[in-house]
C-alpha cells in the first residue's frame, strides 16, 4: 500500500509596512490619522521610558530592569488592538506593553523598584502581574480564556512570552487546552531570537514557532514583528476570530532585543556587532516614521515636539515616582490571604510590636 | 440525614456547591463522563453539564495553571489531580503563582482554586499513587492545606475550601474512602477551615492525627482498653493548623504523641512540635513523640505495611511518653 497524505500544512508570513517605510495598502488595517499619530507618539513614548529606566538602573535609582527596545511594535501594536477588559498576562519584557495598557509610568518603576504596589493594575482594565519565571503565564491566558468562554464575557486573553518559552512544557499545554476548549486566548511570542544567551536554533529545530500552532489544531503565523501595522492587523485579526467564538491563535513576531536581556548582562559576549546594526536597520520606530513623512503625517517640528513630549511625560512621572513612600511594612502579611492566619498574626507581632 | 462514605460525601459537597455557586466549575481528568476513577464525581456532569463538569486533557500541569487563569477571570475551579503523587508537576504553579497573586495584585486579583487530590497508602497501589505530601504544600506561603478523617468533615471543609477566596490544597484520605460511614446531614453545612476536631476527650495524653492515621489512630486508643485516658485531636486542617486547640490539650494532658503517615523529617509534626513548645513547654511531663513513616521513598505494595505506621506502632510510643 503507497504511503498517502494526510495532511499537509502551510505557515504563513505577514509584513505590511518594510524597513523602508513601503506599505502594502491591501492588507493595511483600517486606521485614521489620529489613531497612527497617537501609536507614534507611544511608540516614541515607552522607547524614551526604556532608555530613562536603563539610565535610572546605571545611576542606583532603579533595581534591575529589563529592557525591550527594538520590540516596541508588538507591545503597542498589540495593546492597540485590545479592549481594556481584555485580560493581559504579560512577561517581564513587556514594560512598554504596561504602559500601552494604562499601567501608571510611575507604577511601572515602583515595580522595578522593588515596590509591589507597582504591579496592581487600573480600575477596569485587566492586566495581570508580569511573570518572572518563563512561560508559566501561558496556562494562565488559556484559563482566563475558557472561564471568558463559560461566563460568555466576549473577554479575550492574551500571553506574551519570549522564544525562550516555547521550550517549555508550559506553552504547549496552555495551546493544548486553548485548542481542545476553543478558548478566546491569543498566544504572542515576541521572537527576539535570544533567550538571553542561547540563539533561537538551540531553542527548537522547527523553522518556525508559528508553526507550532499546527499541532495543536490552532491557526499560527509568523509576522513582522517590527512592523507596527502587520502587528496591528494580526492581533486584531485573532482577537475578533477569539471573540466570535473561533477559538485560540498563535502570532509568531519575528523581531529582536537590540538592548541587552537585562540590566546584568552584557550582549557583546554572545552577539556580533553587525548582527545588531543589521537588525537596527528595521527599527519599529523609524520605519513608522518613514511612513508618515510619505503621508505627510510627520515632519521634523512634530518629531521634536513629540519627543520633547514623552521626555517631560516620563520626567514628570520620575519626579512623582522618587517622591513615592515605602509601602507599609505590614503590608507583606496583609495580603497572602484574604484573612491573616492566627500564625501570621503571632509572626507580624513579632516583627513589628504590637 | 444519609449514610455516606468519604467518595459520597466528596459527590455530595461537590453537588451541594455547584448548585450553590454558578461559577463553580469541576474539572481534571475523568472527572466527568467516567465520574472521576474513584467516582468522587459520579453523576455531575449529567446533572449540571460539560460546562460545569469538565474533562480536560491529561496534563496536570495545565489542570492547575488553567484553573489558576479561570479564578482570575471570576469562576471558582474545582480541580482534581488523579494521585496526589502526580501533583509535583503543578508545583511551579502552585508555588510560583496560586500562592501569591492576592500578594503580587494587592487583592485586585484572587485565585479561589481548590485542587483536590486523593492521597496516602495502604491499598496496593502503584508507585507513585501513595505519597503524603501535606508538609510540602503547608510550607509553601499562600496555600491553604486540609485533610479530612470522616465523611461529616469531607463534605463541610471542602464546602469550606470551595467558598474560601484563597487556594487550598484538599487531600482525601483514598485509604479510608469506603472504610468509614457516617449519616450525614444532605442540607447545606460547612465545617471551617483552621479548626481542629477533638474527637475523643482525655487527661493522660495527647494523641493528634489526621487524615487517614486518625482511624488508627482510634484503633490504637480501643486496644488500650482505657488503660490511659487519650485525647484524640483530628487536626483537620494543616495550614492554617490550629495551634490553639493543640496548646490547649497539651496544657491540660502534659504528654502528646504525633501520628502523621508521611515520612519524618520535616514532616508536619516537627511544626506541632515546635508550636507546643513555644507555647506551652513547661506544663510538658514528656517529650513529644512523633510516630511516622521512615524517610525513605514509599516502597512498593510487598512493603507499605512496614512504611506506614499502625496501631502496634502507636500503642509503643504512648507507653514510652507515659513511662516517663
Amino acid at each position: 500500500m503507497p504511503k498517502r497524505v494526510l495532511k499537509e500544512f502551510k505557515v504563513e508570513y505577514l509584513q505590511i509596512l518594510d524597513e523602508n517605510g513601503n506599505c502594502d495598502e491591501a492588507l493595511m488595517p483600517k486606521l485614521s490619522n489620529d489613531e497612527i499619530r497617537k501609536i507614534y507618539e507611544m511608540l516614541v513614548l515607552i522607547r524614551v521610558f526604556d532608555q530613562k529606566a536603563f539610565n535610572m538602573q546605571r545611576q542606583g535609582r532603579l533595581g534591575t530592569y529589563i529592557q525591550f527596545k527594538g520590540q516596541e511594535a508588538c507591545q503597542v501594536g498589540s495593546a492597540f488592538a485590545l479592549d481594556d477588559d481584555d485580560f493581559i498576562f504579560p512577561m517581564y519584557r513587556n514594560s512598554g506593553l504596561l504602559i500601552a495598557r494604562k499601567q501608571p509610568i510611575v507604577q511601572v518603576l515602583q515595580y522595578w523598584n522593588g515596590d509591589e504596589r507597582g504591579s496592581v493594575s487600573p480600575k477596569n482594565v485587566n492586566n495581570f502581574p508580569i511573570s518572572i519565571p518563563v512561560g508559566t503565564q501561558t496556562v494562565h491566558a488559556a484559563g482566563a480564556a475558557f472561564a471568558a468562554k463559560l461566563r460568555n464575557t466576549k473577554q479575550v486573553s492574551v500571553v506574551y512570552f519570549g522564544d525562550g518559552a516555547t521550550s517549555k512544557g508550559d506553552f504547549h499545554e496552555a495551546m493544548n487546552f486553548a485548542g481542545v476548549f476553543n478558548a478566546p486566548a491569543v498566544f504572542i511570542c515576541e521572537n527576539n531570537q535570544y533567550a538571553i544567551s542561547v540563539p533561537r536554533s538551540k531553542q527548537t529545530h522547527s523553522d518556525t514557532i508559528a508553526q507550532k500552532a499546527i499541532a495543536y489544531g490552532i491557526e499560527g503565523i509568523q509576522i513582522d514583528g517590527m512592523d507596527i501595522f502587520a502587528v496591528i492587523k494580526a492581533v486584531k485579526d485573532a482577537v475578533d476570530k477569539g471573540r466570535s467564538g473561533k477559538g485560540p491563535t498563535l502570532i509568531e513576531c519575528y523581531t529582536y532585543r537590540l538592548a541587552d536581556h537585562s540590566t546584568s548582562d552584557d550582549a557583546s559576549r554572545y552577539r556580533p556587532k553587525e548582527e545588531i546594526e543589521l537588525w537596527a536597520k528595521k527599527d519599529p520606530i523609524d520605519r513608522l516614521e518613514k511612513f508618515m513623512q510619505n503621508k505627510k503625517l510627520l515632519d521634523d517640528a512634530y518629531k521634536q515636539k513629540v519627543l520633547v513630549q514623552s521626555q517631560e511625560i516620563i520626567e514628570k512621572a520620575v519626579t512623582e515616582f522618587e517622591k513615592i513612600q515605602p509601602p507599609d511594612p505590614k503590608d507583606i502579611f496583609k495580603y497572602v490571604f484574604a484573612e491573616m492566619t492566627q500564625q501570621q498574626k503571632e509572626e507580624m507581632e513579632e516583627l513589628f510590636g504590637k | 440525614m444519609v449514610v455516606t462514605n468519604i467518595v459520597q460525601a466528596v459527590t455530595m459537597g461537590l453537588r451541594q456547591e455547584l448548585a450553590r455557586d454558578k461559577n463553580v466549575v469541576v474539572m481534571g481528568e475523568d472527572v466527568g463522563l467516567n465520574g472521576g476513577v474513584f467516582r468522587a464525581t459520579d453523576g455531575l456532569q449529567k446533572e449540571f453539564g460539560a460546562d460545569r463538569v469538565v474533562d480536560t486533557p491529561l496534563a496536570e500541569l495545565s489542570i492547575v495553571g488553567c484553573a489558576i487563569g479561570m479564578a482570575v477571570n471570576g469562576l471558582r475551579p474545582v480541580a482534581e489531580i488523579q494521585f496526589s503523587g502526580f501533583m509535583y508537576s503543578t508545583f511551579d504553579q502552585l508555588l510560583s503563582h496560586a500562592g501569591r497573586i492576592r500578594m503580587r495584585s494587592r487583592g485586585r486579583f484572587t485565585c479561589p482554586i481548590v485542587v483536590r487530590t486523593p492521597y496516602g497508602g495502604g491499598i496496593r497501589a502503584l508507585e507513585l499513587h501513595c505519597e503524603s505530601g501535606e508538609a510540602i504544600f503547608a510550607h509553601t506561603p499562600g496555600l491553604k492545606m486540609v485533610v479530612p478523617s470522616n465523611p461529616y468533615d469531607t463534605k463541610g471543609l471542602l464546602a469550606a475550601a470551595i467558598r474560601d477566596p484563597d487556594p487550598v490544597i484538599f487531600y482525601e484520605p483514598m485509604r479510608i474512602y469506603r472504610a468509614i460511614k457516617q449519616d450525614i446531614p444532605e442540607k447545606d453545612y460547612i465545617v471551617p477551615l483552621g479548626k481542629a476536631n477533638v474527637i475523643q476527650e482525655g487527661d493522660d495524653l495527647t494523641l493528634i492525627s489526621w487524615g487517614a492515621m486518625v482511624k488508627t489512630c482510634q484503633e490504637a486508643v480501643e486496644k488500650l482498653n482505657n488503660k490511659y485516658s487519650v485525647e484524640l485531636v483530628d487536626l483537620r486542617t494543616i495550614n492554617p493548623y490550629d495551634a490553639e486547640a493543640i496548646a490547649d490539650s497539651v496544657k491540660k494532658t502534659g504528654r502528646c504523641v504525633i501520628v502523621h503517615e508521611a515520612i519524618r523529617t520535616g514532616g508536619f509534626a516537627a511544626e506541632l512540635i515546635a508550636s507546643i513548645n513555644e507555647k506551652v513547654l513547661l506544663s510538658l511531663e514528656a517529650p513529644v513523640i512523633r510516630i511516622t513513616a521512615p524517610d525513605v521513598p514509599f516502597p512498593l505494595a510487598k512493603l507499605e505495611n512496614y512504611f506506614l505506621p499502625d496501631a502496634t506502632r502507636i500503642l509503643k510510643g504512648i507507653e514510652r511518653v507515659m513511662s516517663y
